[in-house]
């Protein structure tokens, strides 16, 4: 190794205890206006109220956190010169990465997907969780094409989400469609609304595109609110009706052959719950095989070749925004096939579903997983989902704990946890053997 | 014409507001080159300290409405640009020289938490204070409307324009305003020439954030209600102000901030309230479609 090597003297702790003062004392000056101090409503006027032991317990947490990262962060590095010194005598080999082991657990995963409502066939709370589960993944893997391959950041994806559950409401409401022959249409539809977003913007800078969605997102949720002849303004689209197993409903038996029926089974009402289940795992299975298809395509690798470098794309012949515009396009229309199985399984929809905080969810789940990671996806969904169910004091700190998490995962590992970006093409040396 | 008058009025208050907090986008994105999507909750934070701070107040028993207005302003002032610093310390600094999207997501993950943690410390209801500063001059009656100038726009109008003068003379011609314009040139060779690159861009990020809370505090006086919520819209329409006005530049920041606050007056008055939000993000995507770098910036050139 002959870079020269700035070796940090190790801080002294007296050192680390002023800087864990001076922390401490930006934490009071943080906390005084937001934990110290509070106002309360007392009928109509307002009083300010105090918390000071909570105030005095936050800037003693960030005393003894930072006194602490401080001293693991020292050990730390002295562990990694030490290492990197015995590194040079040896120059011993990495070791392999673990994809083997996270293929692995991928199909183990997928088992436990399969087997889950025949196990809980009873239990309708767990397969409508996992319902939830799988929507979140579904939507984390739509927009994982934007985010994670082709590094484009979308923060209104819920507004594809929402056109496509709004064209499946509409088209099956006012013009009597099933959900098989709205799909399509409504998957083109978030697509088409992709296109006309992305045509302006896509050829900025990332940034702007952010913003661009963002407000994007929030047109969509004003227009669904205020266009009540089309949507229904904030009351949504009612009775939409739900999927039907190749034409045979589940109802209750009638005159008309229903699923329950047809196939000689008692009737029972979690047989909907356990097709709608199978049928967004169908989907979702399916958004991951194309999706991962896609990626050993031309214009999959162009997405990721784009993510890297752009100018060296653009030097390299390749149509920044063609390209960029269909990673657009078909992250939307994923969302937008979400989005009718959404409106088909709620049987309801309105603005309230389709807010910036659902953005913030799928996004959080991206990032949370590993962007590009389809495995990380499935994981950081089910922690989302799961977290809340635990109780209700997860619930309010959810957010709280994403928005932090987001910020320090970028900070730790930018590719997320389970980021394994594997080289697309490996050099070979001749005499390899292989 | 009388109500034109009236939105006239209205609009260029509301585009001070717009224009005040677009500045903290345009500063944070010359020097850093990333938009800092955390500084529309800075501007909410303050708010929630002007509420904390005028109750306060009240209770002391503090009724002279020029001492109140000025400790509250100090105190949002000086409490917001700890925030400010603390954003870009914990959220922006460790990733310089990251990839891209990283600062991106980790500024959208700060405004997350940002929202929440206020959701939760100050609560989730909206926030009315007693009025501060009521009445206003009647300027003049047509067809029995009246153009009605309230004192609490007077206040916006003054402040904004003594700050901007202020603002302009201190990075015009203040051994910081020298640096900070320096950062925005060339970080490497300014570090070299021995200027604490840091400190300058942490003290950006204060100024940004202090400007946002003078905004706050007069949204807070001009409406008397705050609520959590408050600054993800007046954020992205202070972005679209800075990038209308050509993204980076000062002046251009204050002149997008102005432009839309009059569009906005004027489309709620005329056209439709509920579409206004709609107009704005519209302008956003047309300036960016055929004039990105704004009206007063410089055509930005990407190089390897």
């Amino acid at each position: 190794m002959n870079t020269l090597v700035i070796a940090r003297q190790p801080t002294s702790p007296a050192e680390r205890l002023r800087d864990a003062a001076a922390t401490a004392l930006i934490a009071l000056l943080l906390g005084i206006p937001m934990i110290g101090l509070t106002t309360v409503d007392q009928g109509g006027v307002l009083r300010v109220a105090s918390r000071w032991p909570a105030l005095l317990a936050f800037v003693a947490a960030c005393f003894a956190g930072r006194l602490l990262l401080r001293y693991a962060s020292d050990l730390l590095r002295a562990r990694r010169l030490a290492r990197e010194t015995a590194a040079e005598a040896t120059t011993g080999a990495r070791p392999a990465a673990g994809g083997a082991l996270l293929t692995g657990i991928g199909w183990a995963a997928l088992a436990v997907a399969l087997l889950l409502p025949i196990v809980f066939s009873d239990n309708r709370y767990v397969v409508d969780t996992a319902t939830t589960v799988l929507i979140y993944v579904m939507l984390g893997w739509g927009l994982n094409v934007v985010v994670g391959l082709a590094g484009l950041l979308d923060l209104g994806y819920v507004a594809f989400y929402a056109v496509g559950a709004y064209t499946y409401g509409l088209l099956s409401t006012q013009l009597g469609w099933g959900f098989w022959q709205a799909l399509p249409v409504a998957g083109a539809m978030a697509a088409a609304f992709g296109i006309i977003l992305g045509w302006p913007t896509l050829r900025l800078r990332g940034d702007y595109l952010a913003i661009v969605t963002l407000g994007f997102g929030e047109i969509i949720r004003v227009i669904l609110v205020n266009w009540t002849e089309m949507s229904g303004g904030p009351n949504g689209i009612t009775s939409i009706p739900r999927p039907s197993f190749f034409g045979l409903p589940f109802k209750p038996p009638g005159d008309a052959p229903t699923f329950a029926s047809f196939f000689g089974l008692d009737y029972s009402p979690n047989q909907r719950l356990i097709f709608l289940y199978y049928l967004i795992l169908g989907l979702a299975l399916l958004t991951n095989l194309f999706v991962s298809r896609m990626r050993r395509l031309p214009a999959g690798r162009a997405w990721e070749a784009m993510r890297e470098d752009e100018i060296a794309c653009k030097a390299m012949g390749i149509n920044a925004r063609n390209v960029k515009l269909s990673a657009f396009a078909i992250g939307a229309m994923l969302g937008g096939f979400a989005g009718v199985f959404f409106a088909a399984r709620q049987g309801f929809i309105s603005p309230e579903s389709f807010t910036f905080n659902e953005s913030a969810i799928i996004l959080a789940i991206v990032v949370l997983g590993g962007m590009g990671s389809q495995l990380g996806v499935v994981l950081a969904s089910l922690v989302l989902v799961l977290l809340p169910e635990l109780g209700r004091d997860f619930a309010e700190y959810r957010m709280l704990l994403f928005g932090a998490a987001m910020i320090l995962i970028m900070i730790w590992k930018p590719g997320g946890i389970l980021a394994h970006r594997e080289p697309t093409l490996r050099h070979r040396r001749p005499g390899d053997g292989r | 014409m009388a109500l034109a008058l009236q939105q006239l009025i209205n609009g260029l208050t509301l585009g001070a507001v717009y224009g005040l907090i677009a500045i903290g986008y345009t500063m944070v994105y010359g020097i850093i080159g990333m938009i800092n999507f955390a500084h529309g909750d800075i501007y909410m934070v303050s708010a929630f300290i002007a509420v904390t701070a005028f109750t306060l107040l009240a209770g002391f028993g503090i009724s002279s409405i020029p001492l109140a207005l000025l400790l509250v302003l100090l105190v949002a002032v000086l409490f917001t640009s700890v925030y400010g610093w603390t954003v870009e310390r914990i959220a922006y600094r460790p990733l310089r020289g990251s990839t891209r999207l990283a600062p991106l997501i980790s500024a959208i993950g700060m405004s997350i938490f940002l929202q929440n943690m206020v959701q939760l410390t100050q609560g989730a209801r909206v926030k009315p204070i007693s009025p501060v500063l009521v009445g206003g001059i009647d300027l003049l009656t047509i067809d029995g409307f009246t153009v009605r100038l309230a004192y609490t726009q007077i206040l916006i109008v003054i402040v904004t324009i003594a700050l901007m003068a202020a603002f302009t003379w201190l990075i015009g011609s203040t051994s910081f305003g020298r640096q900070q314009r320096s950062c925005e040139q060339d970080r490497t060779m300014t570090a070299l020439l021995g200027i604490n690159v840091d400190r300058t861009i942490s003290l950006t990020f204060m100024l940004g954030a202090a400007l946002a809370a003078v905004a706050g505090v007069m949204v807070t006086v001009y409406y008397g209600v705050v609520d959590f919520f408050i600054g993800f819209v007046a954020g992205i329409k202070a972005f679209t102000a800075a990038v209308l006005g050509g993204i980076g530049s000062l002046p251009g920041a204050m002149l997008g901030g102005l432009l839309i606050g009059l569009i906005e007056a004027f489309w709620a008055a005329y056209l439709s309230a509920e579409y206004k939000d709609v107009a704005t993000f519209s302008i956003l995507i047309l300036v960016l479609m055929f004039r990105p770098s704004g009206l007063l910036g410089r055509p930005e050139v990407e190089k390897v």
